[in-house]
């Protein structure tokens, strides 16, 4: 029997264009732009120079706080620019553009070859921090920080998110299939490091080849592949939490309150690169799909490659796309032009057609209760939509458990009146915070 | 890869998520009209051509009403979301069809005009425009309201009181005397071979439309259960024929159709239970003490009034949240 949690939706998955399909290693481009942000925490600071040379794996900015990720370059070449560049989550951001020398030569030294067996916590994080490690999933929350819980938060239990709810996406079940061993090891390090016993995977009933082959992999590791039931958000931190541990996280606390640390799939195997070979985060795994792509694909791309190179591999448009996005089409970010970098967090490039999208008119709440009983936090979607959008922040907050929205969206696709009530949470949130600042 | 690239045009940039589901406003209303319709049908065949008269009056009146206002405010005109229809729909289903037709017109123009609109139109009336819609009318012209074609014939235009009538004013006897044994007064409520307005006679084709309501899921099944179910426990305590109350009046329509309007319900399952149970007893009440013989529009009207107080008293558990 497969598992569940409270509310949810289950909207049409999508993964039929790419699921059967190998991970394409995509060609090197003439140039790449690299964001100096790639993560959630601050910004970093270029140390390379417009003309220095670099080889792949160099660090070319650095890390100025704990929370935060140094950046490295994907190619090796020659530093054309740097300077604002559009960014898929912050905007603009300062990125260092890379032409390609067409070596793709590493820096000195790597790839290495380590036992991760013989070192100890503290050096695997300090690896994993160098290595520019961030959650893969989408967050872009640095792994370092995940791994480094206050001594007062004791761990015990460590879940890999397979579960990959969103619509579309198959880069974590392709990953699970062709590199079910690194997934493992990546898994047992990350454990290592937190010191747990417990190690689940979660992984939802519509991918059982993926299911099959983690078994099989993981024999005699002592970690434990769970079956989930088919049903969005069931890859959210907290609802897959509750599904595989039944443990819930607290409102307003975090995963570590109730012992539990989460990583998806491709961060562990970026873990397991960075640990055993001393290869930093360069690359990523990224589906590019949706109803106007020509042919989708699974593609290994190189961090700072354009979202219009990697269209033009998957063949390009076959229509006009109506809306392209990074991630899934459920939590993913809307973006304004393919001329954007990928980025670490880029599980998805998504370009939907205007069929796809069944976008309609806004209309006033019905009050029909459809995004009650598809809220897993147990709030009141409704309401959240209505008092934002008449401006009553602080209600929505006070009133509403506004904080405890995790913008997963399942209301706004069930909602008949095609109310945007993401929309208005976010805004919400945003205005509580400016007033909270201003206090 | 030679083939016709296309231009990136504009790009709509939005919250996610960026899929909706097939739902909408016009589609739930159409399907409760569509679920409404056997009744609707059964009544005509029932009643005869003046009950597809009024229907047709109540419906024009309600889309006509609604139309002109949005003309006037300057609003889109949704006239085509089903929901004005279904108001003139079950406003003809809750009066009987021996009105002139003046009354239906009168009873279309306030639930749309006053009940929906002067409350900020869909979404925002508190309370059920058609039942506000037939109070009117009950407050208006009482008598018309309370005469309904004899359970016998339609074309004498013979007309007698409902069973609920018969109840109240010569005793639970004299209405088993009427329909000959209580057997047959079972099976003519079921069926609804009975008097009464237009839509409650047919407790059958009610509970059909209502089930394929809950099989979709645009209504809960907690509702109609509860509201029925109050009825029965409550009347069967105070020695009264249980079934009997369940199946007749407008209870049945009433608690499919009504107490399951979503607008002028509480919005989560624990609310509309609470409503429920809450438009069960007010029924009870005013059938067993109130000078009315049935109290089911007024149960549910004054439940909506509450509607507000129960959803900000009542709400779903927060995950998450210390227990």
């Amino acid at each position: 029997m497969a598992r569940s949690f409270r509310g949810g939706v289950h909207p049409d998955d999508q993964k039929r264009y790419t699921a059967a399909k190998a991970i394409e290693v995509a060609p090197l481009p003439d140039k790449v732009v690299i964001p100096t942000r790639q993560h959630i925490g601050a910004p970093c600071l270029p140390i390379v120079k417009v003309g220095d040379l670099v080889k792949k794996g160099q660090v070319i900015a650095e890390a100025q706080a704990f929370v935060a990720s140094p950046v490295h370059a994907s190619i090796s070449g020659k530093v054309a620019s740097i300077g604002e560049y559009p960014h898929p989550v912050f905007g603009f951001c300062q990125a260092i553009t890379i032409e390609n020398d067409g070596a793709d030569e590493w820096v000195e030294g790597l790839p290495l070859n380590r036992d991760w067996r013989s070192m100890d916590s503290n050096e695997i994080k300090e690896i994993i921090h160098q290595a520019g490690i961030v959650g893969m999933g989408g967050a872009t929350f640095p792994t370092h920080v995940k791994l480094a819980p206050p001594q007062e938060k004791p761990i015990d239990t460590f879940i890999l998110n397979g579960a990959e709810c969103e619509p579309y996406l198959t880069a974590d079940h392709r990953v699970m299939l062709e590199y079910a061993e690194r997934v493992i090891t990546g898994m047992l390090i990350t454990m290592k490091v937190l010191a747990v016993k417990q190690g689940y995977i979660g992984i939802e009933e519509n991918k059982p080849d993926a299911l099959s082959v983690m078994r099989q992999a993981a024999e005699d590791s002592g970690i434990k592949v769970v079956a989930l039931k088919t049903k969005y958000p069931q890859g959210a931190e907290k609802t897959l939490i509750k599904v595989i541990a039944d443990r819930e996280v607290p409102s307003g606390g975090l995963p570590m309150d109730v012992g539990v640390v989460v990583q998806n799939v491709g961060t562990v195997v970026a873990v397991a690169d960075a640990v055993e070979k001393g290869l930093p985060l360069i690359e990523r795994v990224t589906t590019v799909t949706g109803g106007a792509i020509a042919e989708p694909k699974n593609l290994l791309l190189r961090i700072g490659m354009t979202f219009a190179q990697a269209i033009e591999l998957a063949g390009g448009f076959k229509e006009e796309p109506a809306k392209l996005i990074m991630g899934g089409p459920m939590m993913g970010m809307a973006q304004c032009s393919v001329d954007i970098p990928v980025i670490k967090g880029t599980s998805g490039i998504l370009a939907l057609s205007q069929a796809d999208i069944n976008e309609g008119e806004e209309r006033p709440c019905i009050r029909c209760g459809r995004c009650v009983d598809a809220c897993p936090m147990g709030l009141v979607p409704s309401m959240l939509s209505i008092l934002g959008e008449r401006g009553l922040y602080e209600a929505a907050k006070e009133q509403y458990d506004l904080l405890d929205c995790v913008e997963c969206g399942s209301c706004v696709y069930t909602c008949p009146a095609k109310r945007n009530i993401v929309h208005y949470v976010k805004l919400s949130k945003a205005r509580n915070a400016a007033l909270t600042a201003k206090k | 890869m030679t083939e016709a690239k296309f231009e990136v045009g504009k790009l709509s940039v939005s919250a996610s998520p960026h899929i909706r589901c097939d739902e909408s406003i016009a589609k739930i209303m159409w399907m409760v009209n569509l679920a409404l319709t056997p009744a609707a049908l059964f009544s005509i065949y029932r009643f005869g051509l003046p009950a597809l008269t009024i229907m047709a009056i109540c419906i024009i009146a309600a889309v006509v009403t609604e139309y002109a206002i949005q003309k006037w405010q300057g609003k889109p005109v949704t006239i085509n979301d089903g929901s004005a229809c279904l108001t003139g729909l079950l406003l003809a289903m809750n009066i009987p069809s021996t009105l002139p037709w003046y009354m239906p017109v009168f009873g279309s123009v306030i639930a749309i005009a006053v009940a929906k609109h002067t409350m900020g139109g869909l979404g925002f009336n508190i309370f059920n425009p058609a039942l506000v819609g037939r109070a009117v009318l009950l407050a208006s012209w009482p008598v018309a309201m309370t005469k309904w074609p004899t359970m016998q014939s339609h074309v004498d235009g013979l007309t007698s009181a409902t069973p609920l009538g018969i109840l109240k004013l010569q005793g639970y006897a004299k209405l088993v005397e009427v329909f000959g044994d209580k057997m047959t007064m079972y099976k003519s409520l079921f069926i609804g071979s009975r008097s009464g307005s237009m839509g409650e006679t047919a407790a059958l084709l009610l509970i059909l439309g209502g089930i394929f309501l809950i099989y979709r899921g645009y209504i809960k099944w907690q509702v109609p259960v509860v509201m029925i179910g109050t009825v029965g426990v409550l009347t069967a305590l105070f020695g009264q024929d249980p079934l009997l109350h369940m199946m007749s009046g407008g209870l049945i329509l009433g608690a499919f159709f009504m107490a399951t309007d979503m607008v002028t319900i509480p919005i989560t399952v624990k609310g509309q239970v609470v409503f429920a149970a809450g438009a069960g007893a007010l029924t009870v009440l005013i059938r067993l003490l109130g000078g009315y013989p049935e109290g089911v529009c007024y149960a549910i009207l004054l439940m909506n009034a509450v509607t507000p107080l129960i959803d900000r008293g009542i709400k779903p558990r927060k995950f998450g949240a210390r227990r």
